[in-house]
């Protein structure tokens, strides 16, 4: 197993340097770096839409975002192909502490907010047809979605400004609770049956989606419900990041309907909702079907890269701040995105999440492509697999022979 | 009073300072934490899989 953790990376660097950290890139070069700032262009979609239809007088581009994240993206994913390379462990330590990444995650948030204030204006006085404002809904509701991927990243993080800056961002989808849950919900229980946000083989998409949204959001409420009675205070408290976070929904929201009427209220909850749908389409993508083996005292096995698909897309990638290098970012959670790993034991999605999502919301096409690959990283066996309850007899009658596995393999 | 190190992340438990925000006063002994308890930080390791700090 890889040893280079976050924290075991350090230990060794300050031993090898007496204490003093090893802060130069000796003869290596980011070939990203500069990539990293294509990111700030998701949260600029609503003003290419508006753009676009200035330019061609054409409504179908307040549609712009939708067409882009679901008709662009994957072909760009084919097109660029994949990048396996990987920082050498030398490195990591310069990488992580280099502030320029920071700033590319940061500056997601005065763009989502500018172009929200924006479409608010459009929606109320902009004199779109109710499918165009529908169409800017979704525009926005991508940049919205994209932001709870930049609130991921930056939640993860020790410094407090981060974790206050990762609320913020999720404050447009209302989904305020995700920095609790993911933390310490998803992460602790990742691949395992108890986890709402890990998909299950034979779980579709659809069935996915309504168990993760409650399921998450009543187990955020009890970590941080546990979190604070321990302290001897009840969870009514503004103390309670849950509440804290949702309140920013609420002053957001309430201002700006205070400012732009009532009529923009509808958009932006149809925003918020295909905002967070979008996350959650892209849970389901991240663990499909993975799992824990259980040791002999009944805990489960730490978290490896094994636990997590991965793809090394580069356009997606870029855009999405490496979220999909998600193997190395569950075993070693506090890394920062640039320094995010490859590994080749790591089962690897076939295509960048872009196309993966289009195939996610069409389950028998998802199951085609997917299941096969679940059944080929368990070696033929699919009881080793996590298997929806309700599907199991059907999978296991489908995969579970010696006879019919082969075949399905191949 | 002894500290106990996440392997993972170096998240550090102290117990003389405790872990306030997590519910822990200061001078909550280790022994007091429950064992499903996770690393705050990096939620890979919990409790049990903690070191000993030095």
């Amino acid at each position: 197993m890889d040893k280079t953790g976050y924290g075991v990376q350090m230990t060794t660097t300050e031993a090898v340097h007496g204490g003093v950290p090893e802060l130069t890139p000796a003869r290596w070069t980011d070939s990203k770096r500069y990539a990293w700032l294509l990111g700030l262009l998701v949260p600029t979609l609503p003003f290419i839409a508006w753009g676009l239809v200035e330019v061609t007088g054409l409504g179908v581009f307040w549609f712009f975002g939708p067409l882009f994240v679901f008709g662009v993206m994957p072909f760009l994913d084919h097109l660029v192909g994949d990048d396996a390379k990987n920082p050498p462990d030398s490195v990591v330590q310069w990488l992580e502490q280099d502030r320029y990444y920071r700033w590319c995650t940061y500056l997601y948030l005065p763009l989502q907010y500018t172009s929200l204030v924006v479409a608010c204006w459009l929606w109320a006085g902009g004199g779109l047809s109710a499918v165009e404002s529908l169409g800017l809904a979704l525009t926005v509701g991508c940049v919205c979605g994209i932001a709870i991927n930049t609130a991921h990243e930056l939640g993860h993080k020790r410094a407090s400004v981060e974790r206050w800056l990762s609320k913020v961002a999720l404050a447009q989808s209302g989904y305020g609770h995700f920095f609790i849950e993911h933390n310490r919900g998803h992460h602790v229980r990742v691949a395992t049956p108890e986890d709402p946000a890990s998909s299950r083989m034979g779980e579709s998409f659809w069935a996915f989606l309504p168990r993760t949204v409650t399921g998450s959001l009543k187990s955020s409420w009890e970590l941080e419900a546990e979190r604070l009675r321990r302290g001897g205070s009840s969870p009514w408290t503004i103390k309670n990041d849950i509440l804290n976070a949702w309140a920013m929904t609420v002053v957001l929201f309430g201002a700006l309907t205070a400012t732009f009427g009532v009529a923009v209220l509808p958009w932006l909850l149809v925003q918020a909702v295909f905002g967070f749908s979008l996350l959650e389409v892209v849970n389901y993508l991240e663990h499909y079907g993975l799992l824990r083996d259980k040791r002999e005292d009944g805990r489960y096995v730490r978290t490896e890269p094994r636990h997590s698909w991965n793809s090394n897309r580069v356009s997606s990638n870029v855009l999405l701040y490496h979220l999909q290098r998600h193997s190395d970012h569950h075993a070693h959670p506090l890394r920062r995105f640039q320094a995010l790993r490859h590994f080749d034991e790591a089962p690897e999605l076939p295509s960048g999440y872009a196309t993966m999502i289009v195939l996610a919301v069409v389950p028998p096409l998802w199951r085609r492509v997917m299941d096969p690959r679940v059944l080929d990283h368990y070696d033929g066996d699919v009881t080793r697999a996590n298997i929806h309850p309700r599907r199991r007899e059907r999978v296991l009658r489908r995969y579970g022979g010696e006879n019919n596995t082969a075949g399905l393999v191949a | 009073m002894s500290a106990f190190r996440c392997p993972e992340c170096g998240f550090t438990y102290d117990e003389e300072q405790g872990n306030p925000r997590e519910g822990f006063p200061p001078g909550t002994g280790w022994s007091a934490v429950p064992d499903d308890w996770p690393c705050p930080d990096c939620g890979v390791e919990s409790k049990p899989d903690f070191e000993p700090a030095a």
